[in-house]
């Protein structure tokens, strides 16, 4: 028997047939990265400078402006993204495994460079510490929902109801935070509606078998009339008690809101923001490095293996995905509680959607997705930092752009990403 | 004697057969979920009202006059539904009696075009999410056809029809060939082209070409007149009805009878046995992300060449993208089903209207009703277990062991 297997090391060994080798990410970053350059080379008009305004966080310090040659900023800028590049073209050619940080670090290099065209020449500075810290404030929501959407699916359930966990949890944290002054008892059950929605998805994805993209969306349709109505009805005949906004206090941490710039951006935040970076870690790590993870994971992989070996598939997919509801409900605290709003009709507004796609595009990991999430959410706050310095390019083409981004790395410059095996399948013991 | 008993019990026998697959037969899921969705709907409006609030208060020393309130609220709620989708009793004379009957045609007419988009996608395997923007680009070329070509009546209703499905299509065809050569998630991509379509729709209504002369909104000017479906006998329901009747039997046709439509079933049901057959998965996909993008596209056609709106708004898809889905899904994908779900939807939105307008319900809790009669037919053990109905499984084994009973006395015969 062991004379016909074949040897994979030693002199012996048969070399593997190679496969073809994909270059689809250095052409595009290549194609991106010229067209980039090329452009706002040309369109900078001689000698204009771009201010931008930094927030160190110290008070010695105070805000300091950056000055600088905008043409020349930006061909630098260029240069570095064609540096990495290139790294790409050679990673590809030797069949070098290529990090995730090639196309992340390429493309912030050209979105800086297109900052810098931007306000290149414009009386007002960019105020960049603003930008990234509003961004980080907007990521909220899609953070909390595509770890939601992470838990649920290496269970093996897929959730496309993060949309109605969101707008639950952010219904029911107004409702409670204005019913009782108290925005902490409202941060306190966001994650139970976000959880009892979560229930259902289970109920009926695992209990029923039921398509659980066929349940997720028609538990966002439920979410949507059931809250709207409520809305409609009880809270706007009683709006002295149902839609008063109380907001969770922004926190400066001690010492670490002092890190020059990076202070500001990281450590002065709502105190929603700081439960989202404690989960993004705990996740990473409870996904990926503990027998909870390994379980949930053999769940979504290989079901019959794990149950094989003891695991009850249906009830680990079960709890899961109510724990997974629970994340997003708490997301879903962003909207009213953290944002220091009374609840309104959807006012959810297809973020779930859209946190589908950033845990999609993070590779269905909780350190990727809070990367994707953070590109929307800047992408959603540039608008408003580029209408202040006061850019021509229409708003609405700003907006598209991280949209656009996605499908291009969907379709392959990130390299292909993996779902769970048998996410979406019924186990039936 | 003993033949006359058998008899009998076969007969009995055939009745409780009968009865057992009626209670476990689609049919009466549905109407059962549609009455645990009215119970549903019926607690929310109830809850809601502030006269059966306030009898609560004195539920146990005056409960008649509680369960009067809420049988007052929750009637005139649903007599209201009932005569603004179907038939007004008050109308006086026929056509005032049919009116809510042409408004429920013309409410599910979009329903049936972008449902039938969809469920072609579900056949095929794949999630169409984009239903909202293929309408909106399905819109964008219609609408601009319809203000801004004036050509002559007839002609023009052809040619904005055309270019609304040849607009849903283009809007289809990105994600059909994304998915095709690059194995792009279909999902992802129809959520990020929804989000393209609607920036996109919102800039160009601010451009000259687009933006109505004098006006400070983003609307564009109206359609003209000889681009509008006639109105069939004068009501709110027009030629549009009958297109998307057209629209599909021609679907029926092609997923049915055709070749492209076995291949996309094949795609749907075993991608992989597709290939190894020989089918094109390629090209199957390509197709029915065209042809789902071209009739959501048609949905356009509902809104901008009949009564309603007339005029490009940033609002135009509506929220018929996600409506559609739950139509398709309702419908189970098959053309006759989606026809009969559009215009169940459309006439619980023409009663909702009513509803709301007289008896101060809000809207909104016709999406409860629909969900949850989405919810309830897609789980059938669920409604059966509400309801206390024999169980399929048990029906089945008890069918088994009786054979079995039988068989060995014959044997020991």
């Amino acid at each position: 028997m062991s004379a016909l297997t074949v040897p994979t090391t030693g002199p012996l060994a048969l070399a593997k047939p190679l496969q073809p080798i994909n270059w689809k990410q250095p052409i595009a970053l290549t194609a991106l990265t010229v067209l980039v350059l090329g452009l706002l080379t040309a369109l900078t008009t001689t000698g204009a400078k771009s201010v931008i305004a930094f927030d160190t966080g110290l008070t010695s310090l105070g805000r300091p402006t950056l000055t600088v040659p905008t043409r020349a900023t930006v061909v630098v800028l260029g240069l570095l993204a064609l540096l990495v590049t290139a790294y790409s073209w050679w990673a590809t050619a030797t069949r070098r495994k290529k990090g995730a940080w090639v196309p992340i670090v390429a493309g912030t290099l050209l979105v800086a460079a297109f900052l810098v065209w931007a306000v290149g020449g414009k009386g007002q500075p960019l105020q960049f510490t603003a930008l990234l810290s509003g961004a980080l404030f907007l990521s909220v929501p899609l953070v909390f929902g595509a770890l939601s959407g992470c838990v649920c699916e290496h269970v093996g359930v897929i959730n496309v109801s993060i949309e109605g966990q969101l707008l639950a949890g952010a219904f029911l944290a107004g409702v409670i935070g204005s019913a009782t002054g108290n925005a902490w008892l409202g941060l306190i059950c966001a994650p139970l509606a976000g959880a009892l929605i979560g229930a259902l998805l289970a109920l009926f994805a695992v209990r029923y078998w039921v398509d659980h993209i066929i349940v997720g969306v028609v538990l966002n349709v439920l979410v949507t009339g059931l809250t709207s109505y409520l809305f409609s009805t009880v809270m706007q005949t009683n709006s002295g008690t149902f839609m008063r906004s109380v907001s969770l206090p922004k926190v400066s941490l001690p010492l670490l809101s002092q890190i020059p710039v990076l202070g500001p951006i990281l450590f002065r935040q709502n105190v929603l923001t700081y439960i989202m970076f404690i989960a993004v870690v705990a996740l990473q790590v409870y996904l990926f490095r503990s027998r909870w993870g390994l379980r949930m994971r053999a769940c979504g992989e290989h079901p019959k293996a794990a149950d094989t070996v003891g695991i009850k598939v249906n009830r680990t997919r079960i709890r899961n995905t109510i724990l997974g509801g629970a994340i997003a409900g708490l997301g879903g605290a962003y909207f009213t509680v953290a944002a220091g709003l009374a609840f309104g009709k959807e006012m959810s507004a297809g973020r779930g959607y859209i946190a589908l796609a950033a845990m999609i595009l993070g590779g269905w990991k909780p350190k990727g997705a809070i990367a994707a999430a953070l590109l929307f959410g800047f992408a959603d706050n540039l608008q408003g930092a580029l209408g202040v310095v006061g850019v021509a390019i229409p708003s609405q083409f700003m907006l598209m752009a991280p949209y656009l981004v996605t499908i291009f790395a969907v379709a392959g410059i990130v390299g292909k990403v993996r779902p769970p095996a048998q996410e979406g399948t019924a186990y039936k013991e | 004697m003993s033949q006359t008993a058998g008899t009998a019990d076969k007969a009995r026998r055939d009745w409780r057969a009968t009865l057992r697959q009626i209670a476990q037969s689609s049919p009466l899921t549905v109407v059962l979920a549609i009455v645990v969705a009215l119970v549903v709907s019926a607690i929310l409006i109830a809850a809601a009202d502030s006269e059966v609030q306030r009898t609560a208060g004195n539920l146990l020393s005056q409960p008649g006059d509680f369960f009067a309130a809420v049988g007052s609220k929750v009637g005139r709620a649903y007599s209201a539904l009932f005569q603004g989708a179907v038939v007004n009793f008050s109308g006086g004379n026929a056509a005032g009696f049919f009116k809510p009957l042409t408004n429920t045609v013309s409410y599910s007419v979009p329903l049936i075009f972008a449902g039938l988009g969809l469920g072609i996608g579900f056949r095929a395997g794949l999630f169409n999410i984009g239903g909202q923007g293929q309408i909106i680009f399905g819109a964008i070329l219609c609408g601009y056809a319809g203000f801004a070509w004036h050509l002559p009546a007839g002609l023009h209703l052809i040619v904005c029809v055309v270019l609304a499905f040849l607009g849903g299509a283009a809007w289809g065809f990105i994600p059909g060939i994304l998915r095709a050569k690059t194995g792009a998630n279909e999902v992802i991509v129809t959520i990020m082209l929804n989000s393209i379509a609607a920036y996109f729709l919102g800039w160009i209504l601010t451009q000259t070409a687009f933006k109505k002369e004098g006006s400070n909104n983003p609307v564009s000017p109206v359609v003209d007149a000889s681009a509008r479906f006639p109105a069939l006998g004068g009501t709110r329901a027009n030629l549009g009805f009958i297109l998307a009747l057209l629209a599909a039997l021609g679907v029926w046709w092609i997923m049915e009878r055709s070749t492209l439509g076995f291949s996309i079933r094949a795609v749907g049901a075993n991608p992989d046995a597709a290939r190894t057959a020989g089918l094109s998965v390629a090209t199957a996909t390509v197709w029915t992300m065209v042809l789902a993008g071209g009739l959501a596209g048609l949905a356009a056609t509902s809104q901008l060449l009949s009564t309603s709106s007339q005029q490009l708004n940033a609002g135009i898809a509506g929220s018929y993208g996600v409506d559609a889905i739950t139509v398709a899904l309702l419908g189970r994908s098959k053309s006759g089903g989606i026809v009969a779900a559009g215009l169940l939807f459309g006439g619980l939105k023409a009663g909702g209207y009513l509803m709301q307008a007289t008896t101060n319900t809000p809207i909104d809790v016709i999406l409860v009703l629909q969900s949850v009669i989405v919810l309830l037919i897609a789980a059938p053990p669920l409604v059966r277990s509400i309801f206390r109905l024999p169980d399929d499984d048990r029906a089945k084994k008890k069918a088994i062991k009786k054979a079995l009973r039988a068989t060995r006395t014959e044997v020991a015969a």
